[in-house]
């Protein structure tokens, strides 16, 4: 006797949300990417106009000066949704602790000379205060911005961003023996050092740009972009002359985060300005303004940790130049003129 | 006769937009949808591109991650870095 097995097929009525179906013009399978994303956002019906800003609604698109016929084009190529996010930073994260725990067993933060520790203490603790400036930045972008397209994947760079304070704060404690004193020293300096000042200056006025969209390029392309460069990059490889290969491993982070990071800022930028030529403007005077505020205002510190006088043509002023022709590079890239 | 080069992977959401990928890239590609699987067979070979699949999940792929969806296949692995192919050698 053969027994016949059969299979039976039972086709679903419908393999996706409707809203979702029309974006794809027929009814597939969606990813999870887009069924989390596409117009997800309500767009019409609100019950009452904020108190605090009367001429808009919860969520309107005049709450920035640009002009996109669809915002649902600003997506993320990295098609992060909660779950993958959450997934993609927890392995990001499993190497962070690793990291610790071998700088830790090794000591290596004792391999520093005494003098570049100091240094450490000074550019890279306070930088904890330029991330908490970040992180609100990034959560006013998702306040004010219109379309989860935009707005999903700026929440989770808030969170990136308070991530990477937590990861300084850390490396402090290490510093310190866990007394906390370091981050303290930090705070004043971030509050009255001179050569933090012009930062702090720059990142508290971003705090209160009104234009999602001036932030977004303010947050992402001058802050994110030149003092990562700078702090990260730089400042990392002046240190290795004196033992801070330890560090580097700590701050690893960063880098990973960063190669990550502008692939999206890059994508929402291109697709933003290559929508109108006002866009492209705008967007390129926005850069502009802001690269260039955030690069003069990092030149102090610059000059400070690489050792020489700012405005002589020396190492740091190279540092700020080049890492400004790096930035000047991506947004000829991405249809910005800067 | 023909030969057909025939892959089958997962219907689920990882297998999806190497399923498209497939289909971009291969003309003439019969499609079999079974429950929880989908059989692609297509004359000769069948060939599945890293730069196409990335293009679809935005990010890096490697070839080799088709193993985690993969159900059976049919004809000689051509294995590389940038592709995965199956063709039946004369």
């Amino acid at each position: 006797m053969t027994i016949d097995i059969k299979t039976m097929n039972v086709e679903p009525r419908r393999h996706t949300f409707g809203h979702v179906a029309r974006r794809l013009g027929s009814d597939k399978p969606a990813s999870r990417y887009e069924e989390a994303t596409l117009d997800v956002q309500p767009t019409d019906n609100f019950h009452y106009k904020p108190l605090w800003e009367p001429e808009y609604w919860t969520y309107d698109t005049r709450k920035t000066a640009l002009k996109m016929e669809d915002w649902y084009k600003l997506r993320d190529p990295r098609q992060y949704y909660y779950a993958t996010y959450n997934i993609a930073r927890a392995n990001m994260n499993q190497s962070v602790e690793r990291n610790f725990a071998f700088v830790d067993k090794r000591d290596m933060l004792d391999q520093m000379d005494a003098e570049w520790r100091a240094v450490v203490a000074d550019y890279l603790l306070p930088m904890r205060h330029v991330a908490w400036g970040a992180n609100m930045n990034m959560t006013s972008i998702c306040d004010r911005g219109y379309g989860t397209a935009i707005t999903a994947p700026s929440i989770f760079a808030a969170g990136d961003h308070l991530g990477m304070a937590q990861i300084l704060s850390r490396i402090g404690l290490m510093l310190d023996d866990s007394t906390g004193d370091s981050l303290e020293a930090a705070k004043t300096a971030w509050m009255g050092a001179p050569h933090w000042q012009g930062i702090r200056k720059a990142v508290e006025d971003s705090l209160v740009v009104t234009d999602w969209m001036e932030m977004y390029t303010a947050q992402t392309l001058a802050f994110d972009g030149i003092l990562h460069r700078l702090v990260f990059d730089r400042f990392d490889a002046a240190g290795q002359k004196h033992g801070a290969a330890g560090l580097s491993m700590l701050t690893e982070f960063m880098i990973e985060w960063r190669a990550e990071h502008e692939k999206w800022v890059d994508s929402v930028l291109k697709v933003a300005a290559a929508e109108s030529p006002e866009n492209a403007a705008m967007l390129s005077g926005w850069a502009k303004t802001w690269i260039d505020r955030v690069a003069e205002a990092a030149r102090p510190l610059a000059a400070r940790v690489l050792g020489d006088v700012q405005g002589k043509g020396g190492a740091s002023d190279a540092a700020i130049t080049e890492i400004k022709a790096d930035i000047a590079a991506r947004c000829a890239k991405i249809g910005l003129a800067v | 006769m023909t030969q057909y080069a025939s892959i089958t992977l997962q219907n689920t959401d990882d297998a999806r937009p190497i399923i498209e990928a497939i289909l971009a890239d291969n003309t003439d590609v019969q499609v079999l949808n079974m429950p929880g699987a989908v059989k692609l067979d297509r004359d000769h070979r069948i060939v599945v591109n890293r730069a196409s699949v990335e293009e679809r999940i935005g990010r890096s792929w490697d070839p080799q991650e088709l193993h985690l969806v993969l159900i059976s296949m049919a004809g000689n692995v051509d294995e590389d870095d940038d592709y995965f192919a199956l063709e039946w050698k004369k």
